[in-house]
């Protein structure tokens, strides 16, 4: 029964939209007729320091938390705040990673350095995928679409249905944003199709080899 | 009908509005806020915010005597606040249905300390109900505002972080009509002058017979039926742990843990070979189930302290597990002081003026944190008068200048008021700097009596903070905008060399505050004039960067244009 249930850990700063994404992934399993549950932290956590949300789905879901070693994926909106998360990771996860390095205050003042590597680092972790959120970002002129960027990549990743998603985008989003947003949506979902693609033919070269 | 996802907060709002209920009050705090946020949506419910939990506790208690079905909520130290009330609230007991709501913070997310306020249920007598998920907290609500009715009596809710904020499916129900109870006075039972209170304190020994007799037999408390070499004893959000850790098991899941069943627990030891208790925080169903004479497990495997999770369960019981390390060098990511916060201003010149801070509850505590490290202490809502107070009694004249207190405009109407009235009835000099920011910002910015709107955002008695200190006995009052670092270095210096108690009202919005907000351009360093000197880093401003020569960088797209760093570069590089 336990392994009927879908694991994803989606992480990132405060301020990035973490929160929303997650929301919006309930959002769908419940649709989709899934038991679910989330799970985050409000309050000294959101001023601009590490946000992370539990999201689990299946027949039935006790926990609200994910066990650690146990999340298929994790869609981190910050290269260091997936490097943070990584023993979360089943050996068979999928990682989504924005590329984008937002430096924590101590390292900002100089006090701490930012890990070097850390995407080298996370392939030895699990399979990743990195999405280059800032830049489709900017191509649909908003900044704050990172987020649902990344929901498109995860979305093609897990087989949610797209039409349905941005349905709920539509219905949580404010109407000046959609169209950016909803745009940055089908950038991401193309982004990982793409992904998907390789991988797929890659792995099919490996069976054959 | 619907389903709906819905946090525990939320449920308990959507259950409070199924029950009938009428009226709700509560002081924000994490993890309790988004209960009364909620509540405030149902315009069948009057809803508000009190100055703090113990007013709110007596007003919320008030509109039962009234006859209608009221709840009060708060984090869990809320209820310390709140507990003079709460103590002889079981004695005077209820007219309309009373539930009381605390929100425990196991792990201390956003708290100051871990008590575990099942311990209140037993200390106050007043009957307990945990929830363990969305669901259970909306349903629970219902059946609190039953037991109460029934039995005459407040009822606890206890949640804790993990179940307020964790979302789930939730059924909705409709909204049941309940009448308004006749007020009649009943002097031997509300008003607790000694002779009444001894009678009622019978009255109150005999309801919990009763309601021991009905716990035994709630539907809130079941056996689930599973193999009977283990069985697991459990409330609250640990069965939902439990239950991944155990899937086989026979499951005591109890809902009604005040009065505890000890016959239900008595029947349950003879179905199972070996009893496991998995509880967060206190061993208090350990105990309950050691004095009816129960052998079981629990925290001679299970910590202490902290939040339990899958594998902290499974690890107790079962042993370490190897897991994939996290590599050392990821750095903390702590929170921090917004770009634009008005508290920046202010600590950073106590710390340019080597003055120390008795400190409170609030964003503001994160001014203790690198590189301002501007407070000596926080200790509870507060707190900072008093503890100044006592500091410049310890140490005379020096720790009157050498340290200030320094108190949120929400905190200081929470409890701070009585605190300055402490420093001039007994001729203090200590220097009391009240950070007006004009809101409630670290819970999510929740209205309060200074900021003339009510929790519906309506107008509503405006408190002139000024002419309140002054009322308190205090003659020096300035008011200073912090970002204006000159003026309020001058009034910091003025107000601690003074051998008389001052007030500092260091006044500006939250920067993240809609209405406030004033989009200005970002600033920029000019790398040209940059002597790498490091002061603007010292102000501990996100948008700024050290760059690897020394150098400072301001990252565009944090800054706001508060202009601070402008202020305190030497070599006016920053444009």
């Amino acid at each position: 029964m336990k392994d009927n249930i879908k694991n994803v850990l989606i992480v990132g700063v405060g301020g990035q939209g973490v929160l929303l994404v997650s929301e919006i992934l309930a959002e769908i399993c419940m649709e989709a007729g899934y038991d679910v549950k989330k799970s985050e932290v409000h309050g000294m956590a959101q001023r601009g320091g590490t946000v992370v949300s539990h999201v689990r789905y299946g027949p039935k879901v006790y926990s609200p938390l994910i066990e650690m070693g146990t999340a298929h994926v994790l869609l981190a909106l910050e290269e260091l705040e997936a490097l943070r998360w990584v023993n979360y990771l089943r050996p068979d996860a999928v990682v989504i990673v924005n590329r984008q390095q937002i430096k924590p205050l101590p390292v900002a003042v100089g006090l701490q350095a930012y890990p070097k590597g850390v995407l080298t680092r996370l392939r030895k972790a699990a399979r990743v995928v990195v999405i280059d959120g800032v830049r489709i970002a900017g191509q649909v002129g908003d900044m704050r679409a990172i987020n649902i960027a990344l929901l498109g990549a995860l979305a093609v990743l897990l087989n949610l249905s797209p039409a349905q998603l941005r349905r709920i985008i539509k219905r949580k989003l404010p109407q000046k944003t959609l169209k950016a947003n909803l745009a940055a949506f089908e950038k991401g979902r193309d982004a990982m199709e793409v992904e998907q693609k390789q991988h797929r033919t890659h792995r099919k070269k490996e069976h054959t080899r | 009908m619907a389903n709906a996802i819905l946090s525990g907060n939320e449920a308990v709002a959507r259950g409070a509005y199924e029950a009938g209920l009428a009226f709700a009050a509560a002081y924000p705090g994490t993890p309790s806020t988004e209960i009364l946020e909620n509540i405030a949506l149902y315009k069948q419910i009057q809803a508000q915010w009190s100055p703090n939990e113990k007013v709110a506790f007596e007003v919320a208690m008030g509109a039962s005597f009234g006859g209608v079905r009221s709840l009060v909520a708060m984090k869990h130290v809320g209820l310390n606040v709140a507990a003079d009330p709460m103590f002889t609230s079981s004695y005077v007991g209820v007219n309309g249905g009373f539930v009381i709501i605390t929100a425990d913070d196991p792990g201390m997310h956003s708290s100051q300390n871990e008590q575990d306020n099942r311990r209140y249920a037993k200390f106050a007598k007043i009957p307990m109900l945990e929830p363990s998920d969305s669901q259970e907290a909306k349903d629970f609500v219902g059946h609190a505002l039953d037991i109460s009715e029934r039995f005459d009596t407040p009822v606890l809710i206890r949640l804790t972080t993990r179940v307020c904020h964790s979302k789930g499916i939730v059924s909705l129900g409709r909204r049941k009509r309940v009448a308004r109870k006749p007020y009649e006075k009943d002097a031997h039972k509300r008003l607790i002058i000694p002779i009444h209170a001894r009678l009622r304190h019978t009255v109150v020994e005999q309801r919990l017979k009763e309601l021991q007799h009905f716990a035994e037999k709630s539907s809130l408390n079941r056996i689930e039926r599973g193999y009977p070499e283990i069985g697991v004893v459990t409330s609250g959000v640990a069965y939902q742990y439990a239950r991944e850790v155990f899937p086989q098991a026979t499951f005591l899941k109890l809902g009604f843990t005040f009065p505890f069943p000890r016959k239900l627990v008595r029947k349950f030891a003879g179905l199972v070979k070996k009893i496991y208790v998995v509880e967060e925080l206190e061993p208090v169903l350990e105990e309950e189930l050691i004095s009816a004479g129960v052998q079981a497990v629990g925290k001679e495997r299970l910590p202490l302290e902290g939040e339990l999770s899958i594998e902290v369960v499974r690890e107790a019981f079962f042993g370490p597990r190897r897991r994939r390390p996290v590599d050392r060098d990821v750095v903390p990511r702590p929170p921090i002081l917004c770009p634009g916060c008005p508290h920046t201003g202010l600590f950073y010149t106590l710390k340019r003026l080597k003055i120390g801070a008795t400190g409170d509850i609030g964003c503001y505590t994160l001014g203790a944190l690198p590189p301002l490290n501007a407070m000596d202490t926080s200790v509870c809502m507060g707190a900072s008068i008093g503890n100044a107070l006592g500091m410049e009694k310890a140490m005379g004249q020096e720790g009157a200048e050498r340290m200030v207190a320094v108190i949120g405009d929400s905190t200081f109407l929470h409890s701070g008021m009585t605190g300055l009235l402490d420093v001039a009835y007994n001729r203090g000099t200590t220097t009391v700097i009240i950070l007006d920011n004009r809101t409630t910002a670290m819970t999510g910015h929740q209205d309060h009596p200074g900021t003339g709107r009510t929790l519906q955002g309506e107008p509503s008695a405006h408190i002139d903070l000024e002419a309140l200190c002054k009322a308190l006995g205090v003659k020096h009052v300035l008011t200073v905008d912090p970002h204006d670092l000159n003026a309020t270095r001058k009034a910091i210096k003025k107000a601690t060399q003074q051998r008389e108690p001052s007030v500092i009202i260091a006044r500006r919005p939250c920067v993240l505050l809609k209405e406030f907000r004033v989009a200005k351009k970002a600033f920029k360093v000019d790398p040209a004039d940059c002597s790498a000197c490091g002061l603007c880093l010292d102000l501990g401003c996100p948008a700024m960067v050290r760059l690897d020569d020394g150098r400072a960088q301001i990252q565009e797209f944090l800054c706001v244009g508060c202009g601070l760093c402008l202020q305190v570069c030497p070599k006016r590089a920053i444009k």
